[in-house]
């Protein structure tokens, strides 16, 4: 009887390995991927004109061709906040909660392989290879807290692991298995040369926004603003995008760094109100917060300070908020020392 | 045959490739559904995902930034039932 495993995609060499590993003794992997809205690759590089001398491609999928196996990429953006909110085990260096994130995903790796009629999970966990999540301590914690137990099996580290039922069972050769430990990446890219991979995504800067700093210092200014620790996605993903600058605690602006951002800011005229510099070319900004006049003149000093007016006498702003007609405003603009470090985030 | 529309506009990836997936779901053999997006990443995307589900995808028309797709549910739906 073939059995069937679902493997845990991130997109990373890892996975792809581990997945390769159980593929080789005989058994059906199909892939799972989570979309928390927080990963860092293909966000940005979607909404980046000047990243885009690379491929845009999900690497999960591009994973699962190269490894001819299905993959599932499942929506968990509700159900990840309570993550990100109420972390049990904390956050690492950022708002990384790390080992509550493995759990959660492993977690809802036992859902799937009950609802779809998988044997087991795997993942390219390695003990040692993350400070926070991936350490000889935690495997069984996550193994335990996941609901998952003896069904989760870490092929490139099962050898310095309790044997788990895919292995007792004879499902999976153990001694086809790899005991691999530690940061070095060494053992993970000699398989693969041995594995006749080739080519594998290097995610530039991790995987996940939680993990950096900037992004923190954002994530926690929307939450310090709005009085409350909660977030819906739209928010998560513009704070990947412009300049984020605060000049009152009620109100920031997002300003474009480049066009490619500049589009996708466009993309939220219906729902924010926006600026746009009329007699100069410059960037697209939205205000997050609620404005009166004061706070609109200014934000179109600062909007006419980024724009290629900023050193003209005046610059004329469009204003457009949401269910009113666009106004105009003439401002002069912010000089290049008028705008206090601190209103950026 | 039923042929559906997905509007994925101003979504970023991997969201049309997931909207697209949650509608083939509900789908036969034999049914269409055209997705609409603008993030260019589906051009890879979706024909990837089709490619490894056993799905076909054409690109119909690309006008101002929007990219239009005709997938063909050629393969059981996805997920996998239980056995």
């Amino acid at each position: 009887m073939t059995r069937k495993a679902l493997a845990l995609i991130s997109g990373g060499l890892d996975s792809m390995l581990a997945a390769r590993v159980v593929q080789e003794q005989g058994v059906q992997v199909e892939g799972v991927n989570f979309f928390t809205g927080f990963c860092v690759e293909g966000h940005t590089h979607a909404i980046r004109k000047q990243s885009q001398t690379r491929p845009k491609r999900n690497n999960a999928l591009w994973v699962a061709e190269q490894l001819g196996i299905k993959l599932h990429i499942v929506d968990v953006v509700d159900e990840y906040k309570d993550v990100v909110l109420n972390p049990k085990h904390g956050y690492g260096a950022n708002l990384n909660p790390c080992l509550d994130c493995k759990i959660f995903m492993v977690g809802k790796a036992v859902e799937k392989v009950r609802d779809w009629g998988f044997d087991f999970i795997l993942t390219g966990e390695v003990v040692g290879q993350r400070p926070m999540s991936q350490r000889k301590q935690t495997m069984p914690v996550i193994s335990k807290e996941s609901g998952a137990e003896g069904l989760l099996l870490r092929p490139l580290s099962a050898l310095n692991l309790p044997a788990t039922k895919p292995e007792l069972e004879g499902w999976v050769d153990r001694e086809r298995l790899y005991g691999f430990s530690g940061r070095s990446r060494k053992p993970q890219i000699a398989l693969a040369r041995r594995l006749g991979i080739q080519e594998w995504a290097q995610p530039a800067g991790g995987c996940c926004f939680l993990t950096d700093a900037n992004y923190t210092v954002k994530l926690q200014d929307l939450w310090a603003s709005r009085q409350q620790r909660q977030y819906e996605l739209d928010d998560i993903l513009l704070l990947k995008v412009g300049r984020h600058i605060r000049p009152r605690p009620h109100f920031k602006l997002i300003v474009a760094r480049e066009e490619g951002e500049g589009n996708y800011l466009n993309g939220y005229r219906r729902m924010y109100t926006y600026l746009d510099s009329v007699s100069h070319p410059g960037p697209m900004t939205l205000i997050d917060g609620q404005v009166d006049e004061d706070d609109l003149e200014l934000a179109a000093r600062i909007v006419a300070r980024y724009s290629q007016g900023r050193n003209a006498g005046s610059v004329e702003v469009e204003v457009g908020r949401p269910g009113a007609p666009p106004l105009r405003l003439r401002v002069t603009p912010f000089g290049s020392e008028e705008i206090p470090r601190e209103w950026m985030l | 045959m039923t042929r559906l529309a997905v509007d994925a506009r101003r979504l970023l990836c991997p969201l049309p490739v997931i909207r697209l997936q949650d509608q083939v779901a509900q789908l036969r053999h034999g049914d269409q559904v055209i997705i609409i997006a603008t993030d260019p990443g589906v051009k890879l995307d979706i024909p990837a995902w089709c490619r490894v589900h056993g799905h076909s995808a054409s690109l119909l028309d690309e006008t101002d930034g929007e990219i239009r797709f005709l997938v063909t549910v050629e393969a059981a739906p996805n997920p996998p039932k239980p056995t």
